[in-house]
């Protein structure tokens, strides 16, 4: 088998980033993380990369591989034309930490925003009881990996440095996980509205298209949300209720999301690392 | 103390320091900021990706859901006999009666478990349980589990340091007074000062070649303890299970849950034959099928949620039993191409498959291009969990150390010599729970702020930049390769005394080579030199797995020696191995007797009582 020949982004925060080229020995099934790993063992033992399981259960090894958010440890050597260069550069949302590891903070500082799951305090838990059929979706919510590469690949996100007026697809199938659970009782609309600005997705579906965990992250959690809040909110009926009963300005309440911490990484874009005209 | 002003350590103190946050450290965490204790909880990756996110089957608790017969009594007597009988009586009693509540507490936490017909918790089968008893979420069970505890110990606000590995207890005439570590994404120290330490670091497993395990299960928390001066018991058993990936190559050892053969999985050798009926032990032969068609029945019963009469088919015979059988198969000549044998679950309707078995499709269909719901996969084992570790109390987790506890894998005594499928979930969070507990209430009975012994620290802060600073010394990556292919060759799921002694020498020097070890670069995310001070524990660990071994001449569980095959109760029926610090200062191996078990538990064996 031809070797593989990968460009891989090298940088610390506040210096000029370069990409060093490695030329990998490829086996069969390998994929781009065994590679790293490799180039780790031989050539660079100090190449930062986070990984854990190496099994894609835990979300740790996101990267963009030739531009595109990916979970490094499924992403197959055999899927690329390896008479090509396969370029690796670290999350372009967030900032770095240092060649393709970035700092993902401020996604667990979104995380503690939310109201955590709330039973209802009158149905003693063993008369808890609820159909498979009635959790499917919520199960489906739940597979979620927090590899961030929805979060990375988001333009919304994408489009805002530091201050960050939407929490992001993750958030939003995490929320909907706690709403569409048989039994919760928190009310959590005014929340997505106001502080997760959830009215800012405008459902270009890329964060579907790179969900490793194939959550329908749009359609079955954004979209259904945005159709709460809206009914909370955009109906006259429901407007017109609030008004005679007086109250507030919505169910569920508000919170400020957190603002990241450092600049994105944002290096070149894949198509600014054309090989022709890279350095070295 | 003077220090250069940038390495002289960040200093955090807290009542209860919980290093490590899976499952147990995860639920440690939780009970001690519960009972009012100030927590700080440290661990090596981001929060929620620790190994525990990898275990799949399920979690066992005698809920009944399904098996209206189980009971903590049965659950108890399947652990023992599991364990071969070296297990602490009084953890697998206090395992097995509060596992039904830490399981319904996680749902009142917000898991969301696949239910029965009537809606209520559903239970699986599992290899050595007598009844269907784990709760499970399809084959991502673990998953499911840290992320209520992550999402739980975030509503309590508990203080966590992301990506910081600790590397040495910092000890007084007292006990453990705090923790030394170090921040990974930018190599700078911390202290820890902390009046109770509780240590839920998980495994061993990166000691080998072919493992189910994460890098991070480098035995940290058992070396730490160890150099504190406690006692670890039972090293020498280590799980190999029996199913793990064995191509390509990259996957390796990738765990494949054993909750294929929950739902009727069958083991076939590469001329098609069902082996396992000729590997059930005969003192257990009765609990298992007869034929394939009593077999079948189970599977098709178990399928349509009915009861039957049937029983269980023989791939659901213990961990130990099944790997051996495996390896035997491949030795012997009867092993496939890639060096592993057959599992079936095609012959099962394809939607069922995706539906049980989501993540197991997934994984064969993007790393190995297997569809197993239209042919076999290609099975072997791989190294996925130690029995032993530290010895601690049943009923606190309190080690052998004032301060010091330990809970989950890295603490010894539950599972004896040899690990039920679905015993460790519940084993972190039972004694996860207790650990917390007890460490909060230790914490809360101090009379003195810890004091930290500047020695000590500034010790640990020479320790770590000494290889960063040296000019040339070997490689930290030749040395990990050269470990776990030796562990992989000479510890294995075989033992004989020559590899045993080879392998004490052989660690001896790559524990010289460490010493000298040089890890190039600077000290942000550096993951050359992270790996040093993860060396440093997996050397300690497999020095302790290889002489615990050594001395126990008897096959037992997970313990297999060609040179002893048999077990010998006379010998060891009653004895724990025991690993600790000689005057010497070198690792001296021992033995403690069982503890007692009360007349109550001990009628509980019956029969099995052997």
């Amino acid at each position: 088998m031809p070797d593989a020949h990968l460009r891989v982004f090298r940088g610390s925060p506040g210096e000029e980033g370069r990409f060093d080229e490695f030329d990998v020995p490829v086996e069969e099934g390998m994929v781009v993380l065994d590679a790293l790993h490799w180039i780790q063992g031989h050539e660079a033992p100090d190449l930062a990369v986070r990984w854990n399981c190496k099994a894609a259960k835990c979300g740790s090894c996101s990267a963009e591989v030739d531009g595109r958010p990916r979970l490094t440890c499924k992403t197959r050597l055999s899927d690329f034309d390896l008479g090509q260069p396969i370029t690796v550069e670290p999350m372009r949302a967030f900032p770095l930490v240092r060649d393709l590891v970035t700092d993902v903070s401020w996604n667990y500082e979104v995380n503690k925003t939310i109201q955590p799951f709330t039973p209802p305090a009158d149905l003693p838990q063993e008369d808890w009881r609820w159909q498979q059929e009635d959790i499917e979706r919520v199960q489906e919510y739940r597979k979620c990996i927090e590899c961030f590469l929805c979060q990375d690949v988001c333009h919304v996100l994408r489009n805002h440095e530091t201050d960050r007026p939407f929490m992001g697809p993750r958030f939003v199938v995490r929320a909907a996980g706690l709403e569409l659970h048989p039994i919760d009782q928190a009310d959590r609309r005014r929340y997505l509205k106001d502080s997760g600005g959830i009215g800012l997705c405008n459902i270009t579906k890329c964060c579907t298209d790179v969900c490793p965990e194939h959550i329908r992250i749009t359609d079955n959690a954004i979209i259904p949300l945005k159709e709460r809040v809206a009914d909370a909110y955009y109906d006259p009926l429901q407007w017109a209720w609030r008004k005679l009963r007086g109250g507030g300005r919505g169910p569920g309440s508000t919170v400020e999301l957190p603002v990241l911490q450092g600049t994105p990484a944002q290096p070149a874009p894949p198509t600014a690392v054309d090989p022709d005209q890279a350095p070295d | 103390m003077t220090l250069v002003a940038p390495m002289k350590p960040q200093v955090r103190p807290h009542d209860v320091l919980v290093i490590g946050a899976g499952g147990a450290g995860l639920r440690a965490a939780i009970e001690a900021k519960t009972a009012g204790a100030d927590v700080g909880l440290v661990c090596k990756s981001l929060l929620g990706k620790a190994h525990t996110v990898m275990a799949e089957g399920g979690v066992a608790a005698a809920l009944g859901h399904v098996a209206a017969a189980d009971s903590w009594q049965v659950h108890f007597r399947d652990t023992m006999v599991g364990g071969k009988l070296l297990n602490n009586p009084r953890m697998a009693e206090l395992h097995a009666v509060e596992a039904p509540d830490r399981v319904r507490e996680l749902e009142s936490w917000g898991a969301v478990f696949d239910r029965t017909s009537d809606g209520r918790i559903l239970q699986r089968p599992f290899g050595g349980h007598s009844h269907a008893r784990l709760a499970h979420v399809g084959d991502r069970t673990g998953l499911e589990l840290i992320r209520t505890l992550q999402d739980r110990a975030v509503a309590l606000d508990i203080r966590v340091y992301m990506e910081c590995t600790v590397t040495k207890l910092v000890t007084g005439p007292d006990g453990v007074t705090g923790a030394f570590g170090y921040w990974r994404t930018s190599g700078l120290p911390i202290v820890f000062p902390a009046k109770s330490l509780v240590l839920a670091t998980g495994g061993i497993g990166r000691a080998y070649e072919v493992t189910s395990n994460s890098w991070e299960y480098s035995g940290d928390g058992q070396a730490l303890a160890y150099e504190a001066g406690a006692d670890l018991i039972d090293m020498e058993f280590v799980q190999f299970h029996p199913t793990g990936m064995v191509w390509p190559p990259g996957v390796r050892g990738l765990l494949v849950t054993e909750a294929v053969r929950g739902e009727g999985g069958i083991l076939r050798n590469r001329d098609g034959e069902r082996f396992m009926w000729r590997y059930l032990p005969e003192d257990r032969r009765a609990e298992y099928a007869a034929t394939d068609e009593e077999a079948a029945r189970w599977v098709t019963a178990l399928s349509e949620g009915r009861a039957t009469d049937a029983r269980r088919p023989p791939e659901l015979s213990t961990r130990d039993n099944v790997a051996r059988a495996i390896y035997t198969e491949v030795r012997e000549g009867r092993g496939t191409a890639h060096g592993g044998v057959y599992l079936d679950i095609s012959y099962l309707p394809a939607e069922t498959v995706r539906q049980k078995l989501p993540s197991m499709y997934e994984q064969f269909k993007e790393l190995a291009d297997v569809d197993i719901t239209a042919g076999p996969m290609e099975v072997g084992p791989t190294t996925h969990y130690v029995m032993g570790g530290i010895r601690v109390d049943a009923e606190t987790g309190q080690t052998t150390v004032p301060g010091l506890f330990a809970a989950g894998e890295v603490a010894g005594g539950m599972h004896g010599a040899n690990r039920l499928g679905g015993n460790s979930l519940s084993d972190l969070l039972v004694f996860g729970a207790r650990t917390g507990a007890a460490a909060a209430a230790h914490a809360s009975g101090a009379a003195t702020e810890p004091y930290l012994d500047p020695v000590q620290i500034q010790t640990a802060v020479a320790d770590l930049a000494a290889p960063l600073d040296r000019p040339d010394g070997d490689d930290p990556y030749a040395i990990q390769r050269d470990l776990q292919e030796m562990m992989q060759r000479l510890v294995g799921i075989y033992r004989v005394e020559t590899d045993l002694d080879e392998a004490i020498m052989q660690l001896a020097e790559l524990r010289r080579r460490w010493a000298t070890v040089r890890a190039p670069g600077g000290r942000a995310y550096n993951p050359g030199w992270n790996l040093v001070f993860e060396l440093d524990h997996l050397l300690t660990v497999s020095e302790a797995v290889a002489r615990s071994a050594r001395q126990r001449t008897e096959s037992r569980g997970a313990h297999s020696r060609l040179d002893h095959p048999a077990t010998d109760d006379t010998r060891w029926g009653g004895v724990n191995s025991v690993i600790f610090r000689g005057r010497d200062g070198a690792m001296s191996v021992g033995t403690t007797p069982l503890l007692e078990m009360t007349g109550d538990l001990r009628s509980l064996l019956g029969s099995s009582d052997h």
